[in-house]
């Protein structure tokens, strides 16, 4: 068996999830190919996906950097100021063993989210101009989507707004410029994944 | 059907190929491996959580005192003060859906090694949530974040993070790994055992 190189069955598509054999039929634009037994969404093309999604990524970098830098809250109490940015929020655990703790906040809320972006910048971007695709471009994708589960900046966010509820009436606290860039963020990192078919992805990178 | 799928990128080979030629990831038939995976993660993650409550997880200096709280025990200073709402949302974000995954991943993990009378799809829908919820809990981390960076005025008051930060953190971790590896085809095939029906 493992002498011959098995050939890929082109005309058959497996549901990741269930397990479930289907004879491929490539749905329209806009339509969505779902798996009757556990209904997960298998192939949902769109009409210049591509395209939107290199626009998003390339805004969602801009964001990232920007509001990793501004101030993000200020506290103010009795005469007291303090305002801090995204990574001082991610490193505010610095004592002792606790910097793992640190490092591993910034990854998720800064680092994973911008490596994916960049990531599927540099698979797609060829794609779409109708080059070849770069190289190592199938193992970039892989990494993008082991990546996804750890990107954590929309719950970062929601983070935001549970401790802003928490000292509200502790002390006086206003958003900064970087909380509005991350609101924007969060909205556009929902946006790409919605755009995503990864199947026509895949597709694509196998020519 | 004499085909295995790949479960990254859905390519179809037939019986018997180890490693997807689109992109690479080993193909197995099944990963009955998976679930020893799964039990050994979720053991981790439960051990994890221990700590992550029996430790403070704020320590919050102020003019008067210095006071350490553990999460449960913060929850009830909370409605002390009259605020049962965030009270409530705490001890639900941090205490019933942590708990609630642990059950479900050993649920889902006890349900594919012998006839189970949930029905398939209503256990997938499970194993759906607990995938989604999982990376939620990770709020708390950054909530602790938030305030202990955000809340440093001088004397009149500080709130440092405590040891339960770290264990919290890893719990949830070994959690979502530990759902990850959990392989949701097994919850289908009971039904194909059953009914021996191929898909079209």
């Amino acid at each position: 068996m493992a002498s011959s190189i098995p050939t890929q069955r082109g005309d058959l598509i497996v549901c990741p999830q269930c397990d479930a054999v289907y004879t491929l039929r490539r749905p329209g634009h806009g339509e969505k190919a779902v798996c009757k037994r556990c209904h997960i969404v298998l192939i949902t093309p769109r009409r210049k996906a591509g395209m939107q999604i290199i626009a998003v990524s390339v805004a969602i970098v801009v964001l990232i950097i920007a509001a990793t830098v501004f101030p993000f809250l200020k506290i103010s109490a009795v005469g007291a100021h303090n305002s801090v940015s995204i990574l001082d929020a991610a490193l505010a655990f610095s004592d002792g063993p606790l910097i793992l703790l640190s490092l591993t906040t910034a990854a998720l809320i800064v680092f994973i989210p911008l490596a994916r972006v960049l990531l599927s910048l540099y698979v797609l971007v060829p794609l779409v101009l109708d080059r070849p695709p770069a190289r190592g471009a199938k193992a970039a994708f892989r990494l993008a989507e082991a990546l996804r589960p750890w990107s954590m900046a929309e719950i970062f966010a929601i983070g935001c707004a549970v401790a802003l509820v928490k000292i509200s009436d502790l002390a006086d606290v206003q958003f900064g410029p970087a909380f509005w860039m991350f609101g924007i963020l969060v909205v556009l990192v929902v946006v790409q994944d919605r755009f995503y078919c990864r199947w026509s992805v895949w597709n694509a990178l196998d020519r | 059907m004499g085909v295995i799928g790949c479960r990254r990128c859905t390519a179809v080979w037939p019986l018997g190929t180890s490693l997807c030629g689109r992109c690479g990831k080993p193909l197995h038939q099944r990963d009955h491996k998976s679930l020893q995976r799964v039990w050994a993660l979720l053991a981790m993650g439960l051990l994890c959580y221990v700590p992550a409550n029996m430790y403070p997880m704020l320590r919050t200096r102020t003019l008067l005192s210095v006071q350490e709280d553990t999460i449960v025990g913060g929850a009830i200073e909370l409605a002390h003060h009259g605020a049962w709402g965030i009270a409530f949302i705490i001890l639900l974000a941090s205490v019933a859906i942590p708990l609630g995954k642990f059950l479900a991943i050993a649920f889902l993990a006890i349900s594919v090694t012998r006839p189970s009378v949930v029905s398939n799809s209503r256990r997938q829908l499970l194993y759906e949530v607990v995938e989604y919820i999982g990376r939620w809990s990770m709020i708390d981390i950054f909530v602790v974040a938030i305030l202990s960076s955000l809340v440093q005025l001088n004397t009149l008051a500080a709130i440092t993070p405590g040891r339960a930060s770290l264990f919290f953190a890893l719990s949830v971790i070994f959690t979502m790994l530990s759902a990850q590896a959990f392989d949701s085809r097994m919850i289908w095939d009971a039904q194909t055992r059953n009914k021996d029906t191929t898909q079209p």
